[in-house]
C-alpha cells in the first residue's frame, strides 16, 4: 500500500488497461501496484476483461501477465479469446503471459487437519518471478470456495492473498460471482477494498444490454454512470457517454441540404456543420430520400456519410434511391459512404449506441444518418431512447458531425410530437407531411424550426422526381392550401381567368379609342359647320357694308344732284349713323 | 525435506503385493509440515506394512513442481498409487480420516466406528 502512493501526492499511479474507453471512467486505468474485484453474474464478461487487461499489458505497455484461472485451462481460455484476436499461445510462447490453471476438485480432496493455502502463494510466486509479471488474474478465486470446506481457513488465507499481491507490487484483477445481495457470493469486496467494478448483463424485453459501473475508487475520481460496452472482435470497449458536458465548439459553417429550396428555405445557405437535424413525418412522406439527398451531396463534396439503416438493407436502400435519381452506390465504392444495417432488435439501446460509437470513431464520417430513430420504440421506453439519443447527439456534437435523423410519426398523433420527445435535442427540424385532398395524397415539407437561422415558414410542395427532390410553392389562396393536381388546376383556373380579364380590358381600351375617335370626329364636323356659319355671317356683314356705301354714295350724288348745302350733308349722315349702330 | 522415507517394519495384516506412493508437499519446515511428516510416519507404520514409499517435495525449494498436481494446500498428500490418486490437505491430525482418504479402510466401516 505504501509503495503505492509513495510516488506522487496527488495522483494515485495507474496502470492502463488497455479496454477502449474503461481508462478514461477510471481516469487512467486500474491503480497501479493493487488489486481491483471485477465482478458480475455468469457470462457477462468479467474473463474476457480480465484476459484482455493481461493481453493488452503484455503487448502494449510491456507488463507481462499472470492469469491463473480456476474454472477453465490454459487451451480452454486461449481458445475462447481467440475470437477477441488475441493470439494467446504466441504470447505464452514469447514469456509475456502466463496461464497457470488451478484445479481444486472437492471429491478428490479429503481434510486431515491444519491447512493452509502455501501451495497457491507458491505457484503465483513462481509464476510471477518467472516472467517478471506486472499483472496478475485470479478468475475466479472464489472456485476455492466450492473445492476447499474450511471457509475459515479459506477466509484468512485470501486476506493474506491479497495483501501479499499488494506487497509483491503487482496489479492484480480478481474476479468473482455476482450473489445475492451483494456485490459477489462470498464476500470478496470486503478483502478488495481499492476498486470494484461491476459487471451486468441485463435482459429488458427480451434484448440484452451489457454495462459496466465502477463501484468504487479508492483514492480517485471516476465516472460512477453504468457504461454500455461491447465485446466484439476488436474485444472489450467501454463508452464513457454521459461523462461529456455542454460545452462543445460550435461552427457557423454551412453545408447545403443538397436540395436547392430546402437551402433557399434555410436563408439560402443549409444547415449549420455539427447541427443536428430532424427529418419527421408520417409514412411515405420521402424522409429517406431527403436523407439520401443529403448524402449525395455530401459525398459530392468528398465528405464522409455513415448511414445507420435500422429498416433497410443497403442494397435496397441503393436501389431505391436510383429511381430519383441519386446513384449512391458510386460513393460506396469509392468508400465515401458506409452502411450500417442492423435491426433494431438485434441488441439493446445502449449496446446500439455503443456500435454507433465505435462505427462513428472508426470511420470518423462528417455526416451521420440514422434512418429511423423511432425502431428503438421496440427496444426501449421513450426516456430510455431520449437518453440514448441525447448522448448520441453530445457525441456527435463534439466531434462536430452533422446528423440527421429520421422520424415516423404515427397517423394520427400530432406531426410536431415525436416518438421520442427529441424536439429539444434537434437544430433544425424539417416537417414533412402528406396533404390529403380530392382522392390524392401530396407531399409537403416545412421548416418547423431551425436554430440560429431565419428560416421560411411557408409550406412547399415536395416532389419525388427521377432527378432527385424538388420543391414546387404550394398554392396559397383564397381556396386554402392546394397541392398536386389541385394546385395545377387552380393554377390553370387562374391562368384562363387571367386571359378572360385581360381580353376584356383590351375590348374596353379599344371602345375607349373608339369613343375618342367618334368625339374627334364631332368636333370636327362641329368646327366645320362653325366655319361655315362664320362664312356666310362675314358674306352678310360684308353686304350690309357695301350696301350701306352704295347708300352713301346715293344719298351724296342726290344731295349734289339737288344742289344742297354741306349742314344738311351733315344732319343726314348722322341719322344714319345711328340707325346702323 | 526431500529425502523418500524408507519403510521400517513390515506389519502383520499386510495387503496382497501393493507398494503405496505417497508425495507430500509441503513449503518449508513449518510446524503443519512437521506434523504432517510424523503424522504420516505414524499411519504408515501401522496400516501399511512396510509397503509404501513416501516423497517429500518442498515447494519453496521447487516450485514449479506444485503446478503438477495441483497443489494448492499446504500439506498436501497425493496418493500417487495405486490408483486412483488422492489427495489429503491439511496435517494429516485426523487419523480416521488420512485413513478414509488414502483408502485404507474402507468407508462404512469407518462409519460404524463413529457411531
Amino acid at each position: 500500500m505504501k509503495q503505492a502512493t509513495r510516488n506522487s501526492k496527488d495522483a494515485l499511479p495507474k496502470a492502463p488497461t488497455g479496454i477502449q474507453g474503461l481508462d478514461e471512467i477510471m481516469q487512467g486505468g486500474l491503480p497501479r501496484g493493487r488489486t481491483s474485484l471485477v465482478c458480475g453474474s455468469a457470462g457477462c464478461g468479467k474473463t474476457l476483461l480480465a484476459m484482455e487487461f493481461i493481453v493488452r499489458g503484455a503487448t502494449r505497455y510491456g507488463e507481462p501477465g499472470v492469469f491463473m484461472a480456476f474454472e477453465e485451462t490454459g487451451q480452454e481460455l486461449a481458445t475462447n479469446v481467440a475470437s477477441l484476436g488475441f493470439d494467446v499461445p504466441r504470447l505464452v510462447a514469447q514469456k509475456k503471459i502466463l496461464i497457470d490453471y488451478v484445479k481444486v476438485e472437492r471429491s478428490e480432496i479429503e481434510e486431515t487437519g491444519e491447512y493452509d493455502l502455501e501451495g497457491l502463494f507458491v505457484r503465483l510466486n513462481h509464476a510471477i518471478d518467472r516472467i517478471g509479471a506486472k499483472r496478475v488474474v485470479l478468475d475466479t478465486v472464489e472456485s476455492l470456495f466450492a473445492g476447499l470446506p474450511n471457509q475459515a481457513i479459506l477466509r484468512s488465507e485470501l486476506r493474506r492473498l491479497f495483501r501479499w499481491l499488494k506487497d509483491k507490487g503487482v496489479t492484480a484483477i480478481i474476479t468473482g460471482e455476482r450473489g445475492e445481495g451483494s456485490l459477489t457470493r462470498h464476500g470478496l469486496e470486503e478483502y478488495v477494498s481499492d476498486c470494484v467494478l461491476l459487471l451486468d448483463h441485463r435482459v429488458t424485453g427480451q434484448v440484452s444490454t451489457r454495462r459496466l459501473r465502477v463501484v468504487k475508487y479508492r483514492g480517485s475520481s471516476h465516472g460512477s454512470n453504468e457504461y454500455p460496452f461491447l465485446i466484439d472482435r476488436q474485444g472489450f470497449s467501454v463508452l464513457p457517454i454521459t461523462s461529456l458536458g455542454l460545452d462543445h465548439e460550435v461552427s457557423s459553417e454551412r453545408i447545403s441540404s443538397g436540395i436547392t429550396r430546402i437551402d433557399a428555405m434555410l436563408s439560402g445557405k443549409g444547415f449549420y456543420r455539427g447541427s443536428t437535424i430532424l427529418v419527421s413525418g408520417t409514412a411515405g412522406t420521402g424522409k429517406s430520400s431527403v436523407a439520401a439527398q443529403f448524402v449525395d451531396a455530401a459525398c459530392r463534396r468528398g465528405e464522409r456519410c455513415l448511414y445507420f439503416a435500422f429498416e433497410e438493407p443497403p442494397q435496397q436502400i441503393i436501389r431505391n434511391m436510383r429511381s430519383i435519381g441519386l446513384d449512391l452506390g458510386q460513393w460506396r465504392e469509392k468508400g465515401l459512404l458506409q452502411f450500417h444495417a442492423s435491426r433494431p432488435t438485434l441488441f439493446g439501446l445502449e449496446t446500439h449506441l455503443a456500435t454507433m460509437h465505435q462505427a462513428i470513431s472508426q470511420f470518423q464520417p462528417h455526416i451521420v444518418i440514422l434512418d429511423p430513430i423511432t425502431t428503438f420504440a421496440a427496444v426501449g421506453q421513450t426516456a430510455e431512447i431520449k437518453a440514448m439519443l441525447i448522448r448520441l447527439v453530445d457525441f456527435l456534437k463534439l466531434k462536430r458531425i452533422t446528423a440527421l435523423f429520421t422520424c415516423l410519426t404515427q397517423g394520427g398523433s400530432a406531426t410536431e410530437a415525436t416518438e421520442a420527445e427529441i424536439s429539444s435535442l434537434i437544430d433544425t427540424w424539417l416537417l414533412l407531411r402528406d396533404i390529403e385532398l380530392n382522392g390524392e395524397r401530396n407531399r409537403g415539407i416545412y421548416v418547423l424550426k431551425s436554430r440560429g437561422m431565419f428560416h421560411s415558414n411557408q409550406i412547399r410542395e415536395f416532389l419525388l422526381t427521377n432527378h432527385g427532390v424538388e420543391l414546387r410553392d404550394v398554392y396559397v389562396g383564397p381556396a386554402g392550401v392546394l397541392t398536386g393536381s389541385a394546385r395545377l388546376a387552380q393554377e390553370a383556373l387562374e391562368t384562363a381567368n387571367r386571359l378572360v380579364e385581360e381580353q376584356q380590358v383590351q375590348a374596353k381600351q379599344r371602345g375607349l379609342e373608339r369613343k375618342r375617335q367618334a368625339l374627334t370626329a364631332q368636333i370636327a364636323a362641329l368646327k366645320a359647320a362653325f366655319a361655315e356659319d362664320e362664312a356666310e355671317l362675314r358674306k352678310d356683314i360684308r353686304q350690309l357694308q357695301q350696301r350701306d356705301e352704295r347708300l352713301q354714295q346715293e344719298c351724296h350724288l342726290m344731295a349734289r344732284n339737288r344742289q344742297a348745302d354741306a349742314p344738311a350733308r351733315a344732319a343726314g349722315r348722322q341719322h344714319h349713323t345711328r340707325g346702323i349702330s | 525435506m526431500t529425502t523418500p522415507a524408507r519403510p521400517k517394519q513390515p506389519s502383520a495384516k499386510a495387503r496382497p503385493a501393493e507398494v503405496w506412493q505417497l508425495r507430500l508437499y509441503v513449503a518449508g519446515q513449518t510446524n503443519k509440515s512437521l506434523a504432517a511428516f510424523a503424522n504420516l510416519r505414524r499411519i504408515c507404520e501401522e496400516h501399511l506394512n512396510g509397503k509404501y514409499q513416501i516423497e517429500v517435495i518442498d515447494l519453496l525449494e521447487r516450485p514449479q513442481l506444485a503446478e503438477g498436481d495441483q497443489i494448492v494446500a499446504i500439506p498436501t498428500l497425493v496418493r500417487k498409487l495405486p490408483p486412483p490418486m488422492r489427495k489429503l490437505i491439511g496435517d494429516l491430525s485426523n487419523t480416521e480420516h488420512v485413513l478414509v482418504g488414502l483408502n485404507i479402510i474402507p468407508q462404512h466401516s469407518e462409519g460404524r466406528h463413529e457411531d
